[in-house]
């Protein structure tokens, strides 16, 4: 068990003013971070941080066709993260994470315009289908405005909100004092487009014409699983359109990590996807660590893994409980919340907490496993199995469930893609995009499980790869729970941590998908820019396609079994 | 008027009782109509067992509230279990989770929906004070800003214990109301309008076009 290994300021910085000078371009925002290597010991071991990112500057003018040649020539088909940065003198600008499906290679652009006060950079949103959403994002955070793109509207914020909460120069509480009245919303948006010459046209793209006849289905609605909002239009009881409305939830999460130390902002983690909250919270621990270079042990590493697992049973469970409910089967929630308690019990004694449990913590967990803890969980693995045997038998062979969900909803392999639905929603279509087999992670090298995928992609696919899944899980904290290796629970860390300067990216398999973490350090501690990559927004981005043609009953049921968690989504 | 009385827990184990001991000084300053106070004991005892509660979530403490819905903590044993999906048909709302700006309005117009008597529960250190997100700039520091609060119920998430208390004191406010003359008394609609009101804002549509 080491120390934090005194690396390093200086390890992702030296390698940076190549990606700046590949580009040729003298504001490069990577220049900034050469200063802290300056002062760095020289004996520091000059390796870049396992999961450090370098992104490759690109011009914006020279942008879309650099992705559009990445996306045909190279098969970067999926968009894993797009990022708002505002790197203060170096501009504003954009970090996208590409990945190739077929070959699972990896590549990081980013863009950035000087321009403060009418920030433009190019849309990819043609190139892929949750750029869209993801763009709006940026311009919601940080006002850049992405020519071609056809729906420049703020996404999270009132549309009658005044700034940029995001800039490192906004005080968003100056302008924005708490507006009772309703809030607007728009049914005709902008869009601009760059003509040849660098001028820029304006033009009006309308969501909801005339004589559509639109539903509001939320913000206060049982099943949209908190407070979602679609602007559903309606033909007959065909759904034609669907615009999610998000926000009600927006909690500015990523805003207040950039004034908290790093111990600090792991706080806010559990209560993104309080489904997740074990998975969320190691990603960020691990982020941190592997920046840090700090090495943590075995016996965490097959604790975490075993908790994240348990994490996803619960998650699933719950999962099933709510999705029986929204369709009527009482019994079946009653069912669900029964078993899900076993888990939320052996949480309670080793965590204290049944649902927020801040247990990881940088270098380690928060306090070593209950004495109780392997029996509870071995009792508990049987138990599961049989009643698991039971959810199929009182709700899977159910035939209102099954004319409701066989065929509806399809999300095909190459939508799920270009949408980024990871977790289970893209394996029912067939994409491997398991990050722990991808990118394996804390113990899952060591396990042997399967990766479920079915290839329908509807909406029974997707419930039973999440019913298949709670097996596979059990499997493997079967492996792990009698090897659990001996030594501490906690690495020694410093009193203050700090991470060294750079960029770095680490993703975990959350409940309901891919969660990343997206962290840009300055050297101080706290951070600079903490992204989370939401399991949820591709989800909800996906159910415009997802639903199109199909019942507004189906719509439910599509929801729920894309099964997304809203604070995730709205952050 | 006599103490409130709630058969799972002896008076004395329950906190704040001062604050119940005076409301009750305060309802029975005036002396109290032997038989009204009969007819209020029975309705209050029917209401303060059937409270009816919104389904409205919107974070982390709504997923401790289905927990309390369900088997094993099973607020059915005292009366709340029929959660209704529409806030006309709820007595009360278990502001569960954290209310960010944008959501105020809407929260405020549910509120408003509901039909007299109606209670709220604020549930969780977000709704309380904004919680853990106090700092944030898109979070309401506590729903009492926005509306009147009833119980609130620290924790983050509360405990499905601690729920249940919070329903019990609610159940005890309710038990020492007087509701005839008092909560049921009838409330001006603020936005209804008379005739002769009407009349004269049609007349001066007329007028001016
Ligand atoms: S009080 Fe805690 S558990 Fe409840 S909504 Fe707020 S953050 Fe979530």
């Amino acid at each position: 068990m080491t120390d934090i290994q005194d690396q390093t300021p200086a390890a992702g910085a030296q390698n940076q003013p190549q990606a700046a000078a590949n580009a040729g371009k003298p504001a490069a925002p990577a220049a900034a971070a050469v200063k802290p290597a300056a002062k760095a010991q020289p004996e520091a071991p000059a390796q870049p941080a396992e999961n450090q990112i370098e992104p490759r500057f690109v011009e914006p003018s020279a942008l879309h066709a650099e992705m559009k040649r990445l996306r045909d020539e190279e098969k970067m088909d999926f968009l894993e993260c797009l990022t708002g940065l505002d790197w203060q003198e170096e501009g504003l600008g954009v970090v996208y994470n590409l990945e190739s499906t077929a070959t699972g290679r990896r590549a990081y652009l980013k863009t950035a315009t000087t321009d403060r006060e009418n920030p433009l950079l190019p849309s990819v949103s043609d190139l892929w289908d949750i750029a869209n959403i993801y763009e709006r994002e940026v311009y919601d955070f940080y006002g850049i405005k992405f020519t071609g793109h056809p729906d420049m509207r703020r996404i999270y914020l009132r549309e009658d909100w005044v700034g940029y909460p995001f800039r490192k120069d906004d005080d968003p509480l100056k302008e924005n004092p708490l507006r009772m009245t309703n809030e607007p919303l728009a049914d005709v948006t902008e869009t601009l487009t760059l003509n040849a010459d660098g001028t820029v046209t304006r033009g009006e793209n309308r969501i909801f014409g005339d004589g559509d006849y639109v539903v509001n289905i939320g913000p206060q609605h049982p099943s949209t699983h908190g407070v979602l909002h679609f602007r559903v239009s309606l033909d007959g009881e065909r759904i034609r359109k669907i615009d999610p409305v998000l926000g009600y939830i927006h909690r500015g999460i990523e805003k207040m990590n950039e004034s908290l130390t790093y111990p600090q902002t792991l706080a806010l983690t559990d209560r993104l996807d309080y489904l997740g909250a074990m998975q969320n919270r190691h990603a960020l621990c691990m982020c941190i660590e592997k920046a840090m270079g700090l090495e943590v042990s075995d016996r965490v590493q097959v604790i975490r893994t075993i908790m994240d697992e348990l994490q996803r049973i619960d998650s699933h469970i719950l999962y099933f409980s709510c999705l029986c409910q929204d369709l009527g089967a009482t019994t079946a929630f009653l069912y669900g919340f029964r078993d899900r308690e076993k888990i939320l019990d052996i949480f309670e004694e080793t965590c204290g907490g049944r649902l927020i449990l801040n247990y990881n913590t940088i270098g380690g967990v928060m306090a070593d496993i209950h004495p109780n803890f392997q029996k509870r969980v071995k009792e508990f693995i049987p138990y599961m199995r049989k009643n698991l045997q039971e959810y199929h038998d009182i709700f899977t062979g159910n035939v209102i469930f099954q004319n409701r969900s066989k065929g509806v909803g399809v999300l095909t392999k190459e939508q799920c893609i270009s949408f980024g639905c990871t977790g289970g929603t893209g394996r029912a279509a067939g994409w491997h995009n398991d990050v722990r087999k991808r990118m394996p992670y804390a113990a899952y090298d060591k396990v042997k499980f399967n990766e479920i995928t079915r290839t329908e992609g509807d909406s029974f696919a997707r419930y039973m790869v999440r019913m298949d899944e709670i097996l596979e899980s059990l499997n493997i904290i079967e492996q792990l729970i009698d090897n659990i290796p001996e030594g501490p629970f906690q690495a020694k860390t410093k009193p203050i941590i700090k991470v060294p300067a750079g960029t770095y990216y680490s993703a975990v398999e959350g409940s309901r998908g891919e969660f990343g973490v997206f962290l840009e350090s300055k050297g101080d501690k706290s951070p600079y820019r903490l992204h989370y990559r939401a399991t949820g927004l591709p989800l909800v981005a996906a159910m415009d396609t997802a639903c199109r043609n199909s019942l507004i009953a189906d719509l439910i049921t599509i929801g729920g079994t894309l099964d997304y968690v809203v604070p995730d989504i709205d952050r | 008027m006599k103490k409130p009385k709630i058969k799972s827990i002896p008076y004395d184990e329950f906190k704040d009782n001062e604050t119940f001991e005076k409301l009750v000084a305060e309802l029975n300053a005036k002396g109290t109509n032997v038989i009204v106070r009969k007819l209020d004991e029975l309705i209050d005892w029917g209401r303060s067992n059937s409270l009816w509660p919104l389904t409205f979530a919107t974070s982390c403490c709504g997923i401790e509230f289905m927990a309390v819905c369900a088997a094993r903590y099973d607020i059915a044993r005292f009366g709340f279990e029929v959660t209704r999906n529409s806030p006309r048909q709820a007595d009360v709302i278990l502001v569960s989770g954290t209310i960010t700006t944008k959501m105020a309005p809407v929260l405020k117009r549910l509120y408003d929906q509901m039909a007299d008597p109606k209670y709220v529960v604020a549930i969780g250190g977000c709704s309380i004070s904004g919680g853990p997100f106090r700092k944030s700039y898109h979070v309401v520091q506590g729903v009492d800003q926005i509306i009147p609060v009833d119980v609130y119920v620290p924790g983050c998430p509360p405990r499905p214990e601690s729920f249940l208390y919070g329903m019990m004191q609610l159940q005890r406010k309710v038990k020492v109301e007087n509701f005839f003359g008092t909560t049921n008394r009838k409330q001006k609609d603020p936005y209804r309008k008379s005739m002769e009101e009407k009349n004269e804002e049609l007349y001066n549509e007329e007028e001016q076009a």
